[in-house]
């Protein structure tokens, strides 16, 4: 099969649109220093909510508003259990991951298999017409351009705003940021629902764009322990989390190509290939805090010191 | 890795809160606990049911008709329970060692393939029950050798055991599709379908009219018996629980941290492996892409559930296989999703975190 380099990079780009919408949320998220590990769920329960509320309404934006909203709201969950009551994050997050897929086929069941709205691609005029770049970067649907715009702005909001620095220190240090006057777990939970907005979103991208429709399975199925991994693979860095999203997509999109010439190798092969990967990336985390190569250092990326854990006012 | 580990799965507060005044009091306070958990779990989804226009007695009867009405029914009960059990009883090892282990769905996929590399080849001219008992020595090493993998991930190469787990999760069921699909595809055509059906005689024992193998459900239940031993009288579970609640304190008491990690991470996959070698032997003679059915996922909500004790598991599971098994008929009498099943398990955990951290507030409050 023959294609040209530029529609092979658009459909990295197409692909990669909503992986790159919810690692960023879990990025902020985890940089406040709560693991989400709801993901997987929130993501098909968004998209079954922004499916639904798009096909009866007629609707695209309020679509995503429901999406976006649904998001918050197991977002919310997570917070409440997990910020404002102590408990542990990854118990309430693996609750919410399974209760939400379950949630999102029961309640998706009557909508299954049926024709709704879908975004469609809107080349932005001049810019479309440029040779290659055109095709690459300006002749897609909303959806994609929200993934471009959205990783500038997570890096400016994360390192340039004053928010954003409160953000990292409810992640990195509660207690000084508790000493600052300001009450970490509230800007906790402020993390948690934004991020969970984005995930929400990623989900209406899904349903609404990317694999339109909805059905069991909707095919958007492990894209949230995918992103839960390249948050890890990015070392906590919105840009280097992006690129880890294009860097699978064109493995996967790759692994799909390359079932021509590898006949006996399964497309899921590929499919599971980000793990083994995210794993290896761990080690290289791990060996570079005991040496100082320069390939390690290149990959090295710290978790928030107060990842996972917790704060109480003592 | 996060330097700090999120918190290990166990609720400190309830068990290192000293003894209250008498016994049964404490008693009390734990049936009333568990009666609000229950009641909060079952009228979030109720009143769910109600929004949806959905009568929750129809759906409860619907679900008591497909589980435990019937001798059959029950007995397809039982074959969830099995497997749900010893995955369950494998997480108990790991959680009272305060490792998450999420990799528990790989080890019950490695178990099965394990067992399934023995059964596919006949019965070799060795008496049946010899092979089979062999099959599921198999799956408990194939299982416990993936919990050892994460565990040696988690130790030697900072890899947090979530991660890894969930890592080497998708890795086991890449590897089940390549096996299906590759080396032990069916004569003739490669499907998703699964591999050939295993020969007649080693199918687990399941006597006319009952939908459950004896032997499966007595594995079951001897290994919810020794762990309950292992884990509640014997010094390697007080080492377990040592190093679950202060691994930093462990050494102290001249115990290594890491081997009892490592020993808990195998008996705990070697038990979920077991689950796994059940799936092919006793109920679907074949490997199958789902050939775990999700039990893996759902053992880590009913340790959750009982907070890593030992004595509620074994009640959760028949609970939730009830459940799991009543919900089949949903789309049969309702046509409703089976999904429901999956809600009120969800609900049931997510209460329980809510009422103990409600609990904790309303004790820190006084």
């Amino acid at each position: 099969m023959e294609i040209s380099l530029a529609t092979f990079l658009a459909a990295v780009a197409a692909m990669s649109a909503p992986v790159i919408l919810a690692a960023l949320g879990e990025t902020l998220t985890e940089k406040a220093g709560v693991v989400n590990l709801s993901l997987d769920g929130a993501i098909l329960l968004s998209a079954m909510a922004g499916f639904v509320v798009a096909s009866s309404s007629a609707s695209l934006p309020l679509g995503f508003a429901a999406s976006a909203f649904t998001g918050c709201l197991v977002a919310a969950v997570l917070a409440l259990i997990g910020v404002s009551l102590h408990q542990s994050q990854v118990a309430a997050g693996f609750a919410l991951t399974f209760l939400c897929r379950d949630l999102a086929y029961f309640l998706g069941h009557p909508y299954a298999r049926q024709q709704g709205p879908q975004l469609t691609t809107l080349p932005i005029p001049g810019l479309a017409d440029l040779p290659f770049f055109g095709e690459v970067l300006f002749s897609h649907s909303l959806v994609v351009y929200a993934s471009f715009l959205a990783i500038p702005c997570c890096l400016l909001f994360l390192y340039r705003s004053r928010w954003g620095l409160m953000l990292r220190c409810a992640g990195e240090n509660p207690e000084a940021c508790w000493a600052r006057g300001i009450d970490p777990n509230r800007v906790r939970i402020a993390a948690v629902v934004a991020g969970g907005a984005l995930v929400g979103l990623a989900g209406g991208a899904f349903s609404l764009a990317v694999k339109p429709g909805w059905g069991q399975p909707q095919g958007c199925e492990g894209i949230g322990w995918i992103a839960l991994a390249l948050v890890i693979f990015g070392g906590w860095k919105p840009l280097r989390v992006a690129l880890g999203a294009y860097f699978f997509a064109t493995l996967q999109l790759l692994g799909i190509h390359f079932q021509d010439a590898f006949p006996t190798v399964p497309a899921q092969i590929f499919q599971v290939a980000p793990f083994p990967l995210m794993i290896f990336t761990l080690i290289l985390i791990h060996a570079s805090r005991q040496s100082r190569g320069r390939l390690s250092r290149l990959l090295a990326g710290n978790a928030p010191k107060w990842l996972g854990r917790a704060y109480r006012r003592s | 890795m996060p330097s700090s580990p999120p918190e290990p799965p166990v609720n400190r507060q309830t068990h290192n809160r000293p003894m209250s005044p008498s016994a049964a009091r404490h008693h009390l306070g734990s049936l009333a606990k568990f009666l609000v958990i229950a009641l909060l779990a079952l009228g979030t989804v109720s009143l769910l049911l109600l929004a949806l226009g959905i009568s929750p007695a129809t759906i409860a009867i619907t679900l008591a008709k497909g589980s435990i009405l019937s001798w059959q029914k029950f007995g397809h009960v039982l074959s969830i329970f099995s497997p749900l059990l010893l995955a369950s009883c494998g997480l108990l090892f790991t959680f009272r060692a305060g490792l998450w282990n999420i990799g528990v769905e790989g080890q019950v996929v490695l178990g099965a393939i394990a067992a399934t590399a023995l059964l596919r080849q006949g019965s070799l001219g060795l008496p049946p029950g010899l092979v089979l008992c062999a099959a599921m020595l198999l799956a408990f090493v194939g299982g416990g050798l993936w919990g050892a993998l994460a565990g040696w991930l988690k130790h030697r190469g900072g890899v947090n055991e979530i991660f890894g787990g969930l890592g080497l999760n998708f890795v086991a069921q890449g590897l089940i599709l390549w096996l299906i699909l590759g080396p032990w595809k069916r004569a003739g055509i490669a499907s998703m379908s699964g591999t050939d059906m295993f020969a007649r005689e080693l199918w687990m024992y399941t006597p006319p009219g009952w939908r459950v193998a004896p032997a499966a459900l007595a594995l079951a239940l001897a290994a919810l018996l020794l762990s309950a031993l292992l884990l509640l009288s014997t010094r390697f579970g007080l080492r377990v629980r040592a190093v679950g609640l202060n691994p930093l304190a462990a050494p102290l008491f001249a115990i290594n941290p890491a081997r009892t990690a490592l020993a808990a991470m195998i008996l705990g996959g070697g038990l979920a492996g077991l689950a796994g070698g059940l799936q092919v032997a006793a109920v679907y003679h074949r490997l199958l892409p789902p050939i775990s059915s999700g039990y893996g996922y759902l053992a880590l909500l009913v340790v959750m559930l009982a907070n890593s004790r030992v004595s509620p598991v074994a009640p959760i599971c028949l609970f939730f296989a009830a459940l799991a098994a009543g919900a089949i008929q949903l789309p049969i009498a309702l046509q409703l999703d089976s999904a429901l099943s999956g809600v009120i398990q969800g609900s049931c955990v997510l209460s329980a975190l809510f009422v103990h951290g409600w609990r904790q507030r309303l004790r820190e409050a006084r």
